[in-house]
């Protein structure tokens, strides 16, 4: 069978390319190796109970009057309306340090002045580093990476409020260690703190169904449980597409949304003189727990809370299986919802170690993770109420998990730190979208797949 | 297709682009870019309409002849009075 386009990988990167391309009459199909879509953002049930994976919140929201901001652009992309994503606001977001909270809600000049209230002689600096934010062009195909660390240094003089700034925007989409490349610091500012945090009712089913029937609509072709075993190469050029059952495709051109590195080893011959991409080494531990009662009844109506338990904070893979020193505990039922949801969730996030999880046996893994979920329980009762006691069911997933459903080498969601900017690589006919190509965040990743789609498939055809 | 014909099109095709914008009081010679709130990609949506309705190519040079409505119906007028 022959493709204009072939997307590897139906996460929400994938979709987004696949919708553009389809409404555009274009003949594509999107191979998605597991048999559920959405990728790093995808949902499950066990109980009865519905599980979110990935996504906390949808970052980017903005009012219906703002037009040019990263949703609404994707959502004219899509052909989408607001409405589509049923998305409800935060209600307010704390990032808590030992010697101080700062809180933010969807309204930026409220946290321009709690870091005023917070850090008073930091005010014209914060302004400062403001400007140079609004002036950066994050969305630049072509810019060289700057270490934003030493960009927020050379505007803010209290090293607090620069750790305090990083906790957040590092959980939420930073592929390195200690640091995040200027670009994504920016992207993710804006996404997080100059716009804000939302939630659609149903959790991310709610896209991903929306994206999935939109493709659909459109005309274009989904295969799930149909994994790529291998890219066959002819003259600089991917000839065709094998998959895992030995059916050979072929398309004029491929976007790979599996993460670079990823893409790279799945091709018939080798990358010349060896890919320099630096693998990703973040990974994760989430703990899921469905409560008897919603969490505003134990007097808890924070959305999300980063929290850090020293001064300094430590982005970086643990030495341990587990780092709770810092972490993000998410409230899904604290969204500015019409009626409350079925039951209350907490989640907490931690950093972990991929390589200690994944040589474990059965036995041990399943015992490490009681003890993991102890010591993380003890920690964030610090810094939200004890809700222990109301804990009816427990859900966990581990960096083993996220390799398993993403198939992210080391279980690192952010994936490489060495991005793809403008998403070519080495061979004529190969894109990379997603993750790796550096739009961070759900929002980030669709206006990815719209992107690469745009300037590599539609504008040159 | 007569020029109104043609410029009624392209309003239509504005409209599905940006459905939440009135464009009742777009005037015809000033750039649309200057009336209406929209981006690149936004625009380049115009010409990827144009194909897709139309069969419609405008090499990339040609972008700049299409930033106002007169602009676009004079440019398109000899590419779509057979359809």
């Amino acid at each position: 069978m022959h493709y204009d386009c072939l997307i590897i990988g139906a996460g929400m990167s994938g979709l987004a390319a696949g919708i553009r391309l389809a409404y555009f009459k274009k003949k594509v199909c999107i191979l998605e190796k597991h048999y559920r879509v959405g990728g790093l953002n995808s949902f499950y049930s066990i109980n009865g109970y519905n599980f979110d994976v990935g996504l906390h919140a949808v970052t980017n929201y903005v009012p219906r009057e703002i037009k040019l901001a990263p949703l609404p652009k994707l959502l004219r992309q899509l052909r989408l309306k607001i409405e589509d994503f049923d998305l409800h606001q935060q209600i307010m977001s704390t990032i808590k340090f030992p010697e101080k909270s700062l809180r933010f809600t969807n309204d930026f000049d409220f946290f321009i002045q709690e870091v005023g209230d917070n850090f008073p002689y930091q005010t014209d600096n914060f302004r400062r580093l403001l400007k140079a934010i609004t002036e950066y062009n994050e969305l630049s195909l072509d810019a060289k990476p700057i270490s934003a660390r030493r960009v927020v240094d050379s505007f803010i003089s209290d090293p607090l409020l620069i750790e305090m700034i990083f906790c957040p925007l590092s959980y939420y989409g930073s592929a390195q260690e200690k640091d995040m490349d200027f670009a994504q610091f920016v992207i993710m500012f804006k996404s997080i703190f100059c716009e804000g945090f939302a939630r659609p009712y149903a959790g991310v089913r709610q896209i991903i169904d929306v994206l999935v029937k939109k493709y659909k609509e459109y005309g274009g072709e989904l295969r799930t449980k149909c994994g790529v075993e291998k890219l066959n190469i002819t003259n600089d050029k991917i000839k065709s597409v094998m998959l895992e059952d030995n059916e050979v495709l072929t398309a004029d051109k491929i976007i790979s949304s599996a993460g670079y590195i990823e893409t790279m080893q799945l091709l018939s011959s080798p990358f010349p003189g060896g890919c320099k991409a630096r693998q990703g080494k973040l990974s994760f531990i989430e703990f899921i727990f469905i409560l008897a009662k919603e969490p505003s009844e134990m007097d808890y109506t924070t959305t999300i809370t980063f929290y850090n338990s020293s001064d300094k904070f430590a982005y970086q893979k643990p030495n341990d299986f587990i780092d709770t020193s810092s972490g993000v505990i998410c409230c899904p039922n604290n969204f500015q919802f019409k009626k409350p949801l079925s039951y209350g969730i907490i989640r907490i996030t931690n950093q972990a170690n991929f390589q200690l999880w994944n040589r474990l046996t059965d036995e041990e893994y399943k015992s490490q993770k009681t003890i993991c979920l102890e010591s993380a329980l003890k920690e964030v009762v610090k810094f939200v109420p004890d809700f222990s006691d109301s804990i009816v069911f427990t859900d966990i997933f581990t960096p083993k998990t996220i390799y398993k459903y993403t198939g992210h080498l080391n279980g690192a969601p952010y994936g490489t730190p060495d991005k793809i900017r403008n998403g070519r690589t080495h061979l004529d006919n190969l894109f990379i979208c997603g993750t790796d190509q550096g739009f961070l965040g759900i929002v980030g990743a669709m206006l990815s797949g719209i992107s690469m789609a745009n300037l590599h498939v539609l504008k040159n055809s | 297709m007569t020029r109104d014909e043609i410029r009624a099109k392209i309003l239509e095709i504005i409209e599905q682009i940006l459905p939440d914008e009135d464009l009742s009081n777009l005037k015809s010679d000033v750039r649309i870019r200057d009336q209406v709130e929209m981006d690149s990609m936004d625009f380049l949506d115009i010409i990827m309409e144009l194909r897709k309705n139309y069969g419609i190519e405008v090499p990339e040079d040609d972008y700049m002849k299409l930033s106002s409505l007169d602009s676009s119906v004079d440019y398109l007028e000899p590419l779509m009075k057979h359809i």
